[in-house]
């Protein structure tokens, strides 16, 4: 079976219409365009053949049973805002989308828990926690992505420096397997060591193992104060190089962001966003948390001489909420801005150790000097992940191809040689899968392979992405 | 050329309790911050030093506010952000103004602040919400007066021309020194209280200033005697979580989207 796969016809659009009660459908032309790509559809525009919006377990199962049989390629998709190209119907056939099961079931606040349906969004989950005086941390930029989405994709964001990414908050998956069985990986437990650990192998699996159709999420107690020290610094070296120091401290940050003055300016320039202090070329943004006003003062403190120690022009406080949103706005909106500023734009995810990430951002900027081309170095310093993004310009659409190409493999390697990896993130989906087997190396290929296989033996579940046969 | 800024503090969250029976809030016991449109006011104040500055023309900003001994902690705030100076009325007989009483006693404070050229406040608070603290100050000093500026066009060291948003049209006024605007929050992004400068003005002198230093004695202008106001009620705003999920193709969504714009008469097609 597999390849080539058989093109949906007047029957199988009959059958699955039947797997659903009172789902959505639509088909061919009907298809809305913003489900033919993700959030870059530079990773890839692909028309589903059938669109079809289940409200419970079972109609998945039906529709997953039916097109494993008869060979039709199935993309389980969320809110579409993976920045992968990861839930797309490369082969065309079923988008199958989860957003309208977007129960949030039950919190329970004995174990500390939430019950979930896949097409909840992040922020209404983040909102029921909070409304039961919890939380969940974490915390990717794109705050309207589904819960599912968030799940399959094992997604990070900026709190991970001190709570960790999505993985540590999921308890349990209920799952559909492309054979169509139902299944559960692992229980509302908070250890387990029975039996294999699968469901920490389906976290971050891109959708091409199954499809997730309920959740069990940890939640922890919320912190009740955060404030944010914005540190200027005269050079990025000076400002990165800060990092270890402030991590290797007493106090557990949130979140250490970095940004850049080019990147200022361009948001300033381009969506008119005025950031609350211009005097360094290069900034660190540190989050803390805590459960008292004064507990948070004493770590801001202590943060704070840390930075000026190591030669920080100044630190700036932001204590309300509205100095914590002139901030973070502006640090939420860079990928919009650069957006505005250029044609296109290619973004490279890589992670590396944590003491190397200077090192990493001046290669590339060197990177970029050799290929004439712009660049412009975001993201986590406190985890080690560098948004990477290459500005396109007026470069014509070969010498953009070329180029981005040339760039990538050149920044990958760089990442490789430093010990990091090539996605921190955003995942591999489509758009980074030509660049997988070379880094990860023949033998991981391999049981990679293997892996899909043992779930998805007729290759149906999201072809071609991640890995390709 | 001194410039006065005028601030004050204001519960850090819109969960407040309110006292039904006098028509007040509880600030007892709850976390405070500046009213966020002051700051905008203070910005104003420190880029106008910024850009008067020089040998031949020292400029001090000074921080006047009406409340308890707790507002040193605002005015410390303020000192991180670049105020030279500040001065806190600060008395029992203060308690309970309304607005004509508190804006005629921060008047009275600005009296004893010598030589005074510009004054400066937020448009409103976020407590009391009137917007017509800084007007009734003029009034008090008979000084030309601008409201809801959202720009400062120009500016030296004898007057200041001033853009307000006054709703259906904008104005354009230059007024000579002394005056008093109050300030939009479009009008800037106010600067970050500095760590730097909070370890160098810890323990700095603050001027607390009761009733009796003030220049006018008459009781009968202060406090409640002195407020005319009586609230009837006072109950926190209601929130409202109103969501509208738009669906469709996404131009059903774009059509609906401007028939809820044009309904509410937002925009006109």
């Amino acid at each position: 079976m597999s390849f080539p796969y058989k093109k949906i016809d007047n029957t199988d659009i009959e059958y699955i219409k039947s797997c659903l009660n009172d789902g959505k459908c639509f088909v061919g032309d009907e298809i809305p365009n913003e489900y033919y790509h993700d959030e870059m559809p530079e990773y890839g525009v692909f028309k589903p053949d059938i669109y079809v919006e289940p409200l419970n377990a079972t109609e998945v199962s039906k529709i997953m049973k039916y097109a494993n049989e008869k060979n039709i390629p199935l993309t389980a998709r969320g809110a579409g805002t993976g920045l992968a190209g990861g839930a797309t119907c490369k082969y065309g056939g079923i988008m199958l989308s989860l957003m309208r099961m977007n129960k949030i079931i039950e919190v329970d606040e004995e174990n500390l828990s939430m019950t979930v349906e896949p097409g909840a969004l992040l922020l209404d989950v983040a909102k029921e926690a909070m409304e039961h005086g919890l939380f969940y941390p974490p915390d990717p930029g794109e705050k309207t992505a589904s819960i599912g989405g968030t799940v399959i994709t094992n997604a990070g964001g900026m709190r991970a420096v001190r709570y960790g990414l999505t993985r540590d908050y999921v308890r349990a998956i209920e799952a559909v397997l492309p054979n169509g069985n139902i299944v559960n990986f692992s229980s509302n437990v908070v250890k387990n060591t029975t039996g294999l650990d699968v469901k920490d192998l389906i976290i971050g699996s891109e959708g091409i193992l199954c499809i997730v159709t309920k959740l069990v999420l940890k939640l922890i107690p919320k912190p009740n104060v955060s404030h944010s020290l914005l540190v200027p610094f005269d050079n990025l070296e000076h400002c990165i190089k800060t990092v270890p120091k402030i991590l290797a401290s007493s106090v557990v940050p949130t979140a250490i962001e970095f940004i850049e003055e080019e990147l200022l300016e361009i948001c300033e320039r381009t969506l008119g966003k005025v950031f609350p202090d211009r005097s360094g070329s290069a900034y660190l943004i540190v989050m803390i948390d805590g459960s008292s006003k004064q507990a948070v003062e004493s770590d801001c403190d202590i943060v704070a001489e840390i930075c000026l120690n190591a030669g920080a022009l100044d630190v700036l406080v932001c204590d309300t909420e509205e100095r914590i949103g002139s901030v973070w706005s502006v640090r939420g909106a860079v990928l919009e801005g650069m957006k505005a500023d250029t044609t296109s734009e290619e973004e490279c995810d890589v992670v590396v150790p944590r003491n190397k990430i200077a090192e990493y951002v001046l290669a590339a900027k060197e990177i970029a000097k050799q290929h004439r081309v712009r660049i412009i170095t975001v993201g986590h310093a406190g985890d080690g992940n560098i948004h990477t993004e290459i500005l396109r310009d007026d470069l014509t659409d070969e010498e953009w191809k070329v180029t981005t190409d040339a760039v990538l493999k050149a920044l990958y390697a760089k990442s490789k040689e430093m010990g990091g990896q090539l996605s921190g993130e955003h995942g591999v989906g489509n758009g980074r899968l030509k660049y997988l087997k070379d880094f990860v190396g023949e033998e991981m290929y391999d049981v990679y392979k293997n892996i899909k296989l043992a779930f998805d033996q007729n290759l149906v579940l999201n072809p071609g992405k991640v890995i390709e046969f | 050329m001194n410039i006065v800024v005028c601030m004050k503090q204001v519960p850090a969250s819109s969960d407040v309790k309110v006292d039904e029976k006098y028509g007040t809030l509880i600030r007892d016991g709850i976390d405070t911050k500046t009213n966020p449109y002051d700051l905008h006011a203070l910005e104003c104040a420190l880029k106008i030093k910024e850009k008067l500055s020089s040998s031949k023309n020292q400029i001090k900003v000074t921080v006047l506010t009406m409340g308890p001994a707790k507002a040193s902690e605002m005015v410390y705030d303020a000192y991180a952000m670049g105020a030279d100076d500040a001065v806190i009325l600060s008395d029992a007989k203060f308690a309970g103004s309304d607005v004509l009483a508190t804006s005629y006693t921060l008047s009275q404070g600005i009296k004893i602040i010598k030589d005074y050229d510009l004054i400066i406040c937020g448009k409103q608070t976020t407590d009391g919400d009137t917007a017509q603290i800084g007007p009734a100050i003029a009034e008090h000093l008979n000084i030309p007066h601008v409201a809801w500026v959202n720009e400062v066009v120009d500016v030296d060291e004898k007057s200041i021309k001033v853009r307000q948003d006054l709703g259906s049209l904008t104005q354009v006024s230059a007024m000579s020194y002394p005056c008093l605007i109050t300030v939009d929050n479009s009008l800037n992004v106010p600067r970050l209280p500095s760590y730097k400068l909070k370890r160098e003005t810890a323990g700095s002198p603050i001027r607390i200033v009761p009733f009796d230093e003030l220049p006018d004695k008459d009781l009968s202008r202060f406090g409640s005697i002195g407020s005319p106001t009586s609230v009837e009620k006072m109950f926190p705003p209601e929130v409202k979580g109103e969501k509208t999920v738009l669906t469709g193709s996404p131009k059903e969504k774009a059509e609906s989207l401007t028939a809820i714009l044009k309904d509410k008469k937002i925009i006109e097609v």
